[in-house]
């Protein structure tokens, strides 16, 4: 079929425009209202996944404090937060939430290429939440297994959920994967054939780069893991022995034979890295615009920007096995992927100098969006040291099942990408609501939050180096351990229950603000990318009006000298443009 | 317009409309040609890690090698031949001509369904013998490779199917044309997949 440029397309491109309320609301194909359904169903699963560790929390900090609270409920609260914030929360409010929102808006389309199959991917995962959510009501309750979900124990009584949780677990992942790849194939396919007319690759926002990549290894990634569940469903259900070994199951021999747990970790992890930069990339993207608007300056090195974006995603596909150190593998793989690994922080820290060079001597406007920003930089930057250590074989061999860990990977997967959601939210909740949020509260949120999370997470490397092993119900006799250790954990349990209770805030903020808000001017900010140049705010069905947008610059043309403005939109001819000799004569004429 | 050449570029330096009414970096296809292609290379993966996973378990001492029954060439003919009228179908769409579209077109379909109903056959066949999915990790991983390969190819069928009701409501061979390319792409795709499975599974 022969190609009709999208600029060609303004009259022919078929819209399907809602005739009720149910199809503008619920059976929507419009990009933004996807969404903001993917980013609220995202977001209601994290909060069930928020409480569920502040319970875990409450048995660390106050051993049998709440009396629901018993191993297995540990275990299996444990399990199910991990699982929900990396793929439930994380994934799909990076990619549904803000890849369906922001991938059409900031190339000026009109919507995702294939609307249907957008509409099809939400619901899809809301069928995958409800069969993930359906397991805390079955026999047995959801699975105990660990997130990693590591066979044999996953599947043998002893452990919480092992009939049916973890088989409602492995196809709630099944289904997530088809609703990612419905999604993930309109991202990359709206990015690579959608832009408009003059916006060249390398003239589109870095978010938009950060999103591209990271579906990309999503749509590469998560086979494996698709293809780790069906083998695991498999062995649990149908009585083959693909990662199940012979096994005694108290004292009796079950009729497992000779199947290879290690083939399991290596498909997981495959899955698994690769995750790691499929929530941080859009997060880098993000943060990246955010940062470069509020500090009104250009990008700093754009263009290595993209490179290590690009770099990060190819090379997080070969250093999966620096999860599995402990599991006895040969040393010179070890070697291998510890080298691939500490490669891996050069395109990350030239990322982070990049940032800060972005605010060198900028024009900074400290609004909640840019605190929360730089905020992101101080977390990440904490985060990402650890993972030097842990990368290296012999430092992670003794830490590798302390608490060390998991300040590690909170620190650098779990608050720096929050942080970058919450920057993003409140950057862009002026343009998605038509709303001024309240700059006094998200201020008191941004401060909570991120002195919180370094009160939970701090502690928990010195725990670490204490020897504090992680997934513990209660630590009982472990002479090594210092009684004073438990009144750091308490102090960890209350900074959590507190950067808990503070994200309310946010909440009260953002619903609030639709109703008692100011009126949001359509680009507060002084933006230059084009979802701030949309002829209305909140953006409606089409989001152009009559005539797509013509792109004649990059998205970062900030104080421009000689410019009068102190931005100027991607859309704006250079015959437009106002020079700071033009203001003036202006303002004499005037006088 | 080659890869490098794009992430080199300047883009602060560069001002106004490159590329005229299409922007560099654009494929000058279709969107769901785009898309299709994404989708074979997500499917190559997923067949990758299942054919490297059988090779990783086939170290392990329990395995028994079983010997693949000679009706899978009779099956992979089946394959075979529905890909050819495929392309066949294919060829008189885009040369824009109608004759012998249906017996083609149609043909291709039906002997897709034979073709999975030909490995269902096989299944039984094996069921009844004694090999079941738990006896061995090589029966095991049979039944697996046959069953995904089968849903891909099921995949397929339902966008043939939608094609097939476009065209006997009396639509035009231009209104289908793309889904007959593209499914003809994805037809061959599938036939090389059983190629390597098929020869995977007899070697081993």
């Amino acid at each position: 079929m022969a190609y009709v440029p999208l600029a060609d397309q303004d009259q022919d491109m078929e819209m399907h425009h809602p005739h009720s309320w149910v199809e503008k609301y619920v059976w929507s194909q419009d990009h933004k209202v996807i969404a903001i359904q993917y980013g609220g169903l995202a977001v209601l699963t994290g909060i069930v996944g928020l409480v569920l560790s502040l319970l875990f929390r409450m048995q660390l900090g106050f051993p049998e404090s709440v009396n629901f609270v018993d191993p297995n409920f540990y275990y299996q609260a444990v399990t199910m937060h991990g699982m929900i914030m990396v793929v439930y929360f994380l994934t799909a409010l990076f990619l549904g939430g803000f890849g369906n929102y922001m991938v059409p808006l900031m190339l000026g389309a009109r919507d995702m290429v294939f609307p249907f199959l957008n509409m099809m991917s939400v619901w899809t995962f809301l069928i995958s939440v409800i069969i993930l959510m359906a397991s805390f009501f079955v026999g047995g309750g959801p699975t105990g297994a660990g997130w990693t979900l590591y066979p044999p124990q996953t599947a043998m009584a002893g452990t919480p959920g092992h009939d049916a949780g973890i088989i409602l677990m492995l196809v709630s992942l099944i289904v997530f994967v088809v609703a990612f790849t419905m999604g993930g194939l309109n991202y990359v396919v709206t990015i690579l054939q959608y832009r408009c007319r003059g916006m060249t690759l390398m003239r589109m926002p870095l978010t938009i780069w950060g999103i591209f990549v990271a579906t990309v290894l999503g749509l590469f990634a998560f086979p494996a893991l698709l293809v780790a569940c069906i083998m695991m469903l498999f062995d649990a259900l149908l009585g083959t022995s693909f990662f199940m070994p012979a096994v005694l199951e108290a004292g009796t021999p079950l009729d497992f034979e000779g199947g290879s747990p290690i083939l399991f970790q290596h498909l997981f992890w495959f899955f698994g890295h690769p995750e790691v930069y499929i929530v941080a990339l859009p997060a880098f993207g993000l943060v990246s615009d955010v940062l470069s608007v509020h500090a009104r300056k250009n990008i700093f090195g754009y263009r290595m920007m993209v490179w290590a974006i690009i770099a990060i995603g190819g090379l997080s596909f070969i250093v999966w096995a620096h999860h599995m150190y402990v599991s006895g593998m040969n040393p010179y793989f070890g070697f291998f992927f510890a080298t691939t690994t500490l490669i891996i922080a050069v395109p990350t820290a030239l990322k982070v100098y990049n940032w800060l060079l972005t605010l060198w001597e900028g024009d900074i406007r400290l609004n909640a969006p840019m605190y929360f920003a730089i905020g992101f930089i101080f977390t990440f930057i904490h985060g990402g040291l650890t993972g030097l250590f842990l990368g290296n074989v012999v430092i992670d061999l003794p830490l590798s099942d302390t608490y060390f860990v998991v300040a590690h990977f909170h620190l650098v997967m779990g608050v720096s990408p929050i942080l970058v959601l919450y920057a993003a939210l409140y950057h862009w909740y002026p343009k998605i609501s038509g709303r001024m949020y309240n700059e006094a509260l998200a201020k008191v949120h941004f401060w909570l939050t991120f002195l919180g999370a370094y009160a939970i997470y701090l502690p928990m490397h010195y725990l670490g180096f204490l020897g504090v092993p992680r997934r513990y119900y209660a630590l009982g006799n472990t002479d090594f351990i210092p009684l004073s250790a438990q009144d750091l954990n308490s102090s960890i349990t209350i900074a959590a229950l507190i950067v808990g209770a503070s994200q309310i805030l946010f909440f009260i903020n953002i619903i609030g603000s639709l109703k008692w808000g100011k009126k949001a001017d359509p680009n507060p900010w002084g933006a230059a990318s084009l979802e701030w140049q949309t002829p209305d705010t909140p953006p409606v069905h089409g989001n152009w009006g009559e005539n797509l947008p013509t792109v004649y610059r990059w998205a970062y043309d900030y104080s421009v000298p000689g410019a009068a403005e102190d931005f100027i939109p991607q859309n704006m001819p250079e015959s437009d443009v106002a020079t700071a000799q033009d203001a003036k004569s202006s303002q004499g004429n005037e006088e | 317009m080659g890869l490098i050449k794009t992430v080199t570029e300047k883009p602060w330096e560069r001002k106004g409309v490159i590329g005229g009414m299409v922007p560099e970096g654009t494929f000058a296809v279709a969107a769901e040609r785009v898309a299709l292609t994404f989708f074979l290379v997500i499917a190559t993966v997923i067949f990758s890690l299942f054919m490297v996973s059988y090779y990783l378990r086939m170290e392990l001492p329990d395995w028994e090698p079983l010997s693949e029954p000679a009706q899978l060439w009779f099956n992979t003919g089946l394959l075979i031949a529905s890909s050819v009228l495929f392309q066949w179908s294919r060829n008189i769409v885009v040369r824009g001509d109608t004759r012998n579209l249906y017996t083609s077109f149609f043909g291709a379909g039906v002997l897709a369904i034979l073709f999975i109903v030909a490995q269902m056959v096989t299944w039984n066949h094996l069921q009844a013998g004694g090999f079941y999915l738990s006896s061995n990790p090589a029966v095991a991983f049979y039944y697996l490779l046959t069953g995904v390969h089968a849903l891909h190819l099921i995949g397929g069928l339902w966008v043939w199917s939608k094609c097939a009701i476009r065209l006997t409501a009396g639509g035009e061979p231009e209104e289908v044309r793309l889904s007959i390319q593209l499914c003809t792409i994805y037809w061959h795709f599938l036939l090389l997949v059983w190629i390597v499975l098929f020869a995977i599974l007899a070697n081993t």
